[in-house]
């Protein structure tokens, strides 16, 4: 019996050996097998539904949530909570279109540009309450989102545009190469390389560990010499720039500009983030990890219409998968501070 | 020896209080400072204020001899000025590497950085302070008394001039702190300028070659060490001189029931085998060094991390106590460690904190709160505690530490508990401050309430406990009784 316990003891032991060696920063395997495990469900249910096109859908439906991921994995990081880039990128997608058409002018290049210069102007607005008047992030941005959007209704215009300029109409309508019947667009290679830029940006920039030193402790930060306020007015900019651009990317993908759409979508892109290993409380997250929740959250909402789920579940759904993943989250930091109790004492007895 | 850093005239008000008052301080190259007084009397103010964190109102800095002005964060960096805070203001989130770099990164003004880089950053002053850090764990993982060594080694990455101390050895055990006086020797040796601030008078002389004392926010004293006695230092920073003799409580005459006893307690991987019992109206220390897992037996008898195996009897009854609510009901009340983070809500007013573990007593018929009752009870006990202040509705944070403390100690008191359990009541704690709080701890057992003290200050310890328990690796490990209670014996145990 002794032996026996001894023997499961040095097991799970070894377990927890290879799980600390590959469980990645953030918990990102655990993700990952999450992922894997809702295929593995889809492949036993529907076991049709899993072909190429299945997986081009996910890429689809996926690269609008990951381009407004990464400006807010920075604000997450950095100890924030933002729910104003939905109203920015709208607002930068359908201005631009609005002004293309007011002088009637086309282009393909920029108006991406276009929209991401107009996404700093509006993220400008965050950076001024939060850096300059130490607002609470997330109180700052319930603010300035509705001050967009309303702006957006009452000045820009409130129609419905069904046609976009012809050039950019024709990168909605161009593909890199089609996964079984879906189109793979261009956008998604300008969305991998800002992930990529971003992800650098984060690891290897002064300027993306002060995010995290931020994050972590913010008066350690300052301590240091760290300017804590202009690193914050940088984050909100370059997050408003991230969503101007994003909100031109679903523009451009959808065909059509509508000021009504992406305002209600934060939901799912926070999910993403915080699932991706980004703690509320900050110092915490990676783009590969936002990477991943981008494609759970996207699996799942596709999955749910492969199976002919009617989309008024579908919310209660992601609802139900955040929690989870959330719940992982928390769970695997809780045993972490658990470790460090029994560290110490055996610190003592060596 | 020269001049390394002159202070002049700094002057620092903090709306309509005086935290300090024109106060000239200077330390030498290769001499360690030490600044001394009591809580509130302006030192981590200064600090603050020569490393750039706050701006003073007037006065100015000389660095050798030229005059610096009122340095920002970064100049004061560049000047080679570093601090180890008390709260060590590290990063939990970052790596013990990075930790270490990252204000040589901020010097640098680095744009792009490099992993290796803050790595061998780090393995260098690791290296050269003899120490042994994993690198590459991140700090939220590492224990108090390694991150403690972290924020030296960050200090010290730097080419530092002048390093300001503030109590780096409240987290350390005694050999830690053995190895931090090697590592000040050899900082003096390479003409480092050193201050030191330390609430334990000991250290104080074992440290330092000037003393430099701070009263409420003014020098009152400067001069060598030897000109200075462990008595005259604490008389010229309190203005008098607290008793620090043993002067035990007297013990209840009738037979009652021992307010605390826990029989072969244990809780997984942390400690086992645990029995000891306190009696009603007793004073029981419980020591051992740190990570003996003396914290954890408090912590498990109060419920918040309940036992697995054993029995813990209050008032004579056995009580299953498997979360917080249910150690409060028992009739236990529990001052923990971390005044600042764990025993009261610094934001919350005076008042609200004391009754906070009370509120059925100061309620009315359905369960509403009785404003009356809630003035009353507070305002007993701030007479009985002796916290100052002029308004029981001003916030926590408006009080100096020993005072926070007394509020801890005072809400706890409100619940007349069988037991108290304190845990490191004194900590950062000086010593007039200290002396009223184990007053108070004297007055509270001839009430008849059991208690139970964790601590490691040892003349603490002689002064109130009738008895003194010792923890070893999870394990009890011997006692001394009322008359062998004495600083030398405590100290050969633990340092067996």
């Amino acid at each position: 019996m002794k032996a026996y316990t001894r023997r499961s003891r040095g097991a799970r032991l070894r377990v927890h050996e290879i799980w600390d060696r590959y469980k990645g920063e953030n918990h990102e395997t655990a993700l990952l097998l999450l992922i894997l495990a809702l295929l593995g469900v889809m492949a036993i249910v529907e076991p049709s539904a899993l072909t190429m096109t299945f997986v081009g859908d996910i890429i689809r439906s996926g690269i609008v949530t990951l381009a407004l991921a990464l400006g807010l994995l920075l604000v997450i990081i950095s100890g924030g909570m933002d729910v104003s880039f939905p109203a920015i990128a709208i607002f930068s997608g359908y201005a631009t279109i609005t002004v293309m058409n007011f002088f009637g002018v086309d282009g393909a290049l920029w108006p991406f540009l276009l929209a991401s210069i107009m996404g700093i102007a509006l993220g400008s607005l965050n950076a001024l309450f939060v850096a300059r008047y130490r607002m609470e992030t997330l109180i700052a941005s319930l603010g300035t989102q509705v001050i967009i959007r309303g702006v957006l209704l009452a000045f820009i215009g409130s129609v419905y545009i069904s046609t976009l300029p012809a050039q950019l109409d024709a990168i909605g309508a161009s593909s890199i190469m089609r996964l079984g019947n879906s189109p793979v667009n261009i956008l998604v290679l300008p969305v991998i390389a800002l992930a990529f830029l971003v992800s650098w940006m984060l690891r290897k920039t002064m300027f993306g560990r002060s995010i995290y030193a931020i994050g972590g402790d913010r008066e350690s930060a300052r301590r240091v010499g760290i300017r804590v306020p202009s690193v914050q007015v940088r984050i909100y900019l370059i997050a408003g720039a991230l969503a101007g651009f994003a909100g031109m990317v679903h523009v451009v993908l959808s065909r059509h500009a509508s000021p009504f759409e992406l305002v209600g979508t934060e939901l799912n892109v926070i999910a993403a983030v915080v699932i991706g290993g980004a703690l509320d409380s900050g110092g915490r997250g990676s783009v590969k990890g936002t990477v991943y929740g981008v494609l759970l959250i996207s699996l799942v909402q596709n999955s749910l219409v492969r199976l002919g789920v009617s989309s008024y579940w579908h919310v209660l759904v992601v609802g139900v998968v955040v929690l989870v993943g959330v719940a992982i989250q928390a769970q695997a930091s809780s045993r972490e501070a658990k470790t460090t109790r029994i560290l110490e004492s055996t610190e003592a007895s060596a | 020896m020269p001049l390394a850093l002159q202070a002049k005239g700094i002057t620092k008000t903090y709306g309509g209080v005086k935290a300090l008052t024109e106060v000239d301080i200077d330390v030498r190259a290769g001499e360690v400072m030490c600044l001394a007084g009591a809580n509130g009397s302006g030192k981590s103010t200064l600090i603050k204020i020569i490393s750039g964190v706050e701006t003073a109102d007037a006065g100015h800095i000389e660095m050798d001899g030229v005059d610096v002005g009122r340095p920002s964060v970064t100049d004061s960096i560049d000047l080679g000025i570093q601090v180890i805070y008390q709260d060590m203001s590290l990063f939990p989130n970052l790596t013990v590497a990075e930790n270490i770099a990252m204000s040589a990164r901020v010097k640098a003004r680095s744009k792009v950085v490099r992993v290796q880089a803050a790595r061998s950053i780090a393995a260098r002053v690791v290296e050269r302070l003899g120490l042994q850090l994993s690198l590459d764990e991140k700090v939220e993982n590492i224990s108090v008394a390694d991150r403690q060594l972290v924020a030296i080694c960050r200090a010290l990455a730097l080419d530092v001039k002048v390093l300001f101390m503030d109590e780096p050895t409240t987290a350390l055990t005694w050999r830690e702190i053995d190895s931090l006086s090697r590592v000040v020797e050899q900082l003096k040796a390479d003409g480092v300028a050193i201050v030191f601030v330390s609430h334990k008078t000991e250290e104080v002389f074992m440290m330092s070659d000037r003393i430099t004392v701070l009263r409420n926010g003014a020098v009152v004293k400067s001069g060598a060490a030897a000109e200075f006695t462990p008595d005259t230092l604490i008389e010229s920073l309190l203005g008098y001189l607290p008793s620090e003799e043993r002067q035990l409580s007297a013990l209840p005459v009738e037979d009652k029931a021992p307010a605390l006893e826990v029989h072969e307690i244990g809780r997984n991987d942390l400690f086992e085998g645990v029995s000891f019992e306190v009696g009603a109206g007793e004073i029981v220390g419980l020591t051992g060094l740190l990570g003996s897992g003396r914290s954890e037996i408090a912590e498990s008898i109060f419920g918040i991390l309940p036992i697995d195996t054993g029995e813990i009897r209050v008032a004579g009854q056995a009580k299953p106590i498997g979360s917080v609510q249910e150690g409060i009901e028992a009739g236990i009340g529990y001052v923990p460690e971390d005044r600042l983070t764990q025993g009261v809500i610094l934001e919350q007013s005076i008042e609200s904190n004391l009754i906070a573990a009370s509120l059925d007593k100061v309620s009315g018929r359905g369960g509403f709160l009785d404003s009356g009752q809630m003035a009353r009870a507070s305002q007993h006990a701030v007479e009985k505690l002796g916290i100052k202040t002029d308004n029981p509705a001003n916030p926590v944070s408006s009080l100096s530490g020993g005072n926070q403390q007394r509020v801890v100690l005072g809400k706890w008191m409100e619940t007349e508990p069988s037991v108290l359990i304190l845990n490191g009541p004194t900590v950062g704690v000086d010593a007039g401050s200290k002396a009223v709080i184990l007053d108070i701890l004297r007055l509270t057992a001839e009430q008849g309430t059991g208690i139970l003290m964790i601590s490691d200050d040892v003349p603490e310890l002689v002064s109130v406990c009738h008895r003194v328990l010792f923890v070893r690796r999870g394990r009890m490990d011997g006692a001394l009784e009322m008359d062998e209670v004495s600083p030398e014996r405590i100290r050969e145990r633990l340092d067996r």
